[in-house]
């Protein structure tokens, strides 16, 4: 029974740190994200949640003067995402990244979603389709849009552009899904639909999720961490951090005092 | 400081609404002038040229009898040169566009790139005229043809289509680009499935203001020794000439003469007759431009409607 409830790693960050230039941004992250789990960032603005979330899939490596140090190692095959050796487009296919402001591409609903799958090089008609249907699926948007999968995503509503997104993520199978405040630009009826759609999720992807709403929080992880000033202040469970903080810091937020 | 009464507050938006009126004529003014000037511009040459819209004057070459002469080989030597221009400029000047705002690391070198581009878009035309007599029609040996005017202007455009190239990109949001590259993507991939098409509208925008510039520039074209007099088209390809079939790219050696060239010779003939022919051709010349710049408005909107963010 105990071996059920310890679950496995999926990553873990080492002694990691974040520079943009000067600016120091991560400083000495130790924390581990659990295999199938959904892990919650939450913190005030500015803490580094961001910053935090995007070194998982390099994407400070799009602009200059961004340097990390140690590690972020990467379950099961303990690959480091940070080491100068590995390739950042190689840690983007296999972690996905669901944004702050629903970002569809111009294109057709389609083919949104058969974009990654373009990149990685299908061109099987009939496998794009099945791939397609299934990530829509997925993203609990299918019977939305089925029957006008050739029309402009852009022409969606935000909250099923936002799960059009996460359809977009899904369709290249990610071993970990990264949620940048997924929920921050819609309104509480989509915010309520895409936090059952990470409750579903979870069964099958590694979910890391930052967000400014701590009942968010509370009611889509399991494990939360607390940062502040670009320092992770309390990692555990949410009930734990939720209920009984141990750092004062964390109480303050939680409560409302601060942030 | 006390409240204001009713009637100050009305007193004070008076006084502000007075302004704001004043600048309302002021701007109406100065819009109708501009409009005026152009408008006065081509009514001009209508006026003065209109004996001439026959399709004799379109399809018949230079001649030393004014009501005779033609534009024939002045707007074929135009459309020819435009064409030579546009294979020239849009590829070098969208690549090395692109180039500079998806590739480029951003140092001193890039800095000095840049601001030299924005120097090249204000060299004076005939300089650019010099530059190609010495190295297009001596150096190479292209001679006085349509390849060396084509190239010459190509390079008078060059600068305008990169800068619209790279404002046509920039107006791309991060969040695209990042959405992008997010599942995996490699540059150009990004650029290619993303970047170009998104920033198509603003480039073709771009490449036909440089065409339009092109296709009025005068004193490159003189520089490199285009000829004034012209009695014979560019050779079809494929077709019989006096020594043997055409081949497919014969043409772009062929001696020409481009529309503002004609129109310039006209101007200068002591006949007054020729004047009609000059405005004539002048007004051509302008619904050429104008002409122009509707394809690049419709393609503008066209395009645009389907890309937003």
């Amino acid at each position: 029974m105990q071996i059920h409830d310890t679950p496995q790693l999926k990553a873990e960050a080492r002694n990691l740190n974040f520079y943009y230039g000067e600016a120091k941004a991560l400083k000495n992250i130790n924390m581990p994200i659990y295999d199938k789990k959904v892990t919650a960032l939450i913190g005030p603005s500015g803490c580094g949640k961001s910053t935090y979330l995007r070194s998982f899939n390099r994407m400070h490596d799009l602009y200059p003067g961004n340097r990390y140090e140690g590690e972020i190692r990467f379950f099961p095959d303990n690959t480091n995402l940070l080491s100068p050796d590995v390739d950042p487009i190689e840690v983007r296919m296999r972690i996905g990244m669901v944004f702050q402001k629903p970002n569809p591409f111009p294109k057709t609903i389609y083919e949104n979603v058969a974009y990654g799958l373009r990149v990685r090089g299908e061109t099987n008609k009939r496998a794009l389709d099945d791939k397609v249907e299934q990530a829509l699926r997925g993203g609990a948007i299918w019977d939305e849009v089925k029957d006008r999968l050739h029309e402009l995503a852009t022409n969606l509503s935000g909250g099923q552009q936002q799960r059009l997104c996460i359809a977009r993520a899904l369709a290249t199978d990610p071993e970990l899904l990264l949620f940048d405040e997924p929920t921050s630009a819609l309104d509480p009826i989509a915010t309520g639909a895409i936090e059952e759609l990470v409750h579903e999720l979870k069964k099958r992807v590694t979910i890391l999720i930052v967000t400014h709403n701590m009942q968010q929080a509370a009611r889509v992880s399991d494990y939360t961490a607390y940062m502040y000033l670009g320092e992770m202040i309390e990692f555990g469970k949410t009930d734990q951090i939720f209920i009984k903080p141990s750092d004062k810091r964390t109480e303050d937020y939680i409560t409302g005092r601060m942030g | 400081m006390k409240p204001l009464t009713t009637e100050q507050i009305r007193r004070v938006i008076a006084r502000g609404k007075f302004k704001d009126n004043l600048f309302k004529a002021i701007g109406v003014f100065c819009l109708a002038l501009a409009l005026v000037v152009i408008v006065a511009l081509i009514a001009d040459m209508v006026i003065k040229g209109s004996d001439r819209f026959t399709l004799d004057f379109f399809l018949n070459f230079a001649s030393r009898r004014a009501t005779q002469a033609g534009i024939l080989s002045a707007w074929v030597g135009s459309l020819l040169v435009m064409l030579v221009t546009a294979l020239a400029a849009v590829p070098l000047g969208v690549a090395a566009g692109l180039y500079l705002e998806e590739y480029a690391k951003r140092n001193w070198l890039t800095n000095v790139i840049e601001i030299n581009i924005t120097n090249l878009a204000a060299v004076p035309s005939i300089v650019y005229g010099l530059l190609a007599l010495g190295i297009f029609v001596y150096q190479f040996g292209f001679g006085q043809s349509i390849l060396s005017a084509g190239l010459t202007l190509a390079l008078l455009i060059l600068p305008i289509i990169i800068v619209s190239t790279r404002e046509a990109i920039r107006a791309i949001p991060a969040m695209i680009r990042e959405g992008s590259m997010a599942v995996g993507a490699t540059r150009w991939q990004t650029c290619r499935y993303h970047i170009l098409p998104y920033s198509m509208p603003g480039i073709l925008t771009g490449v036909i203001i440089g065409l339009a510039r092109a296709i009025g520039e005068t004193a490159p074209i003189i520089t490199i020794g285009a000829l004034t007099f012209i009695a014979f088209l560019p050779p079809v390809p494929f077709t019989e000439t006096g020594t043997g079939t055409a081949g497919l790219f014969d043409w772009v050696m062929s001696p020409f003469t481009v529309m503002p060239i004609q129109i310039f010779n006209w101007t200068s003939r002591p006949d007054p007759a020729f004047e009609v022919n000059a405005a004539a051709a002048g007004f051509v010349l302008m619904a050429m431009v104008l002409s122009m710049n509707a394809v690049a408005i419709y393609l503008r909107y066209k395009m645009r409607k389907n890309i937003k963010w």
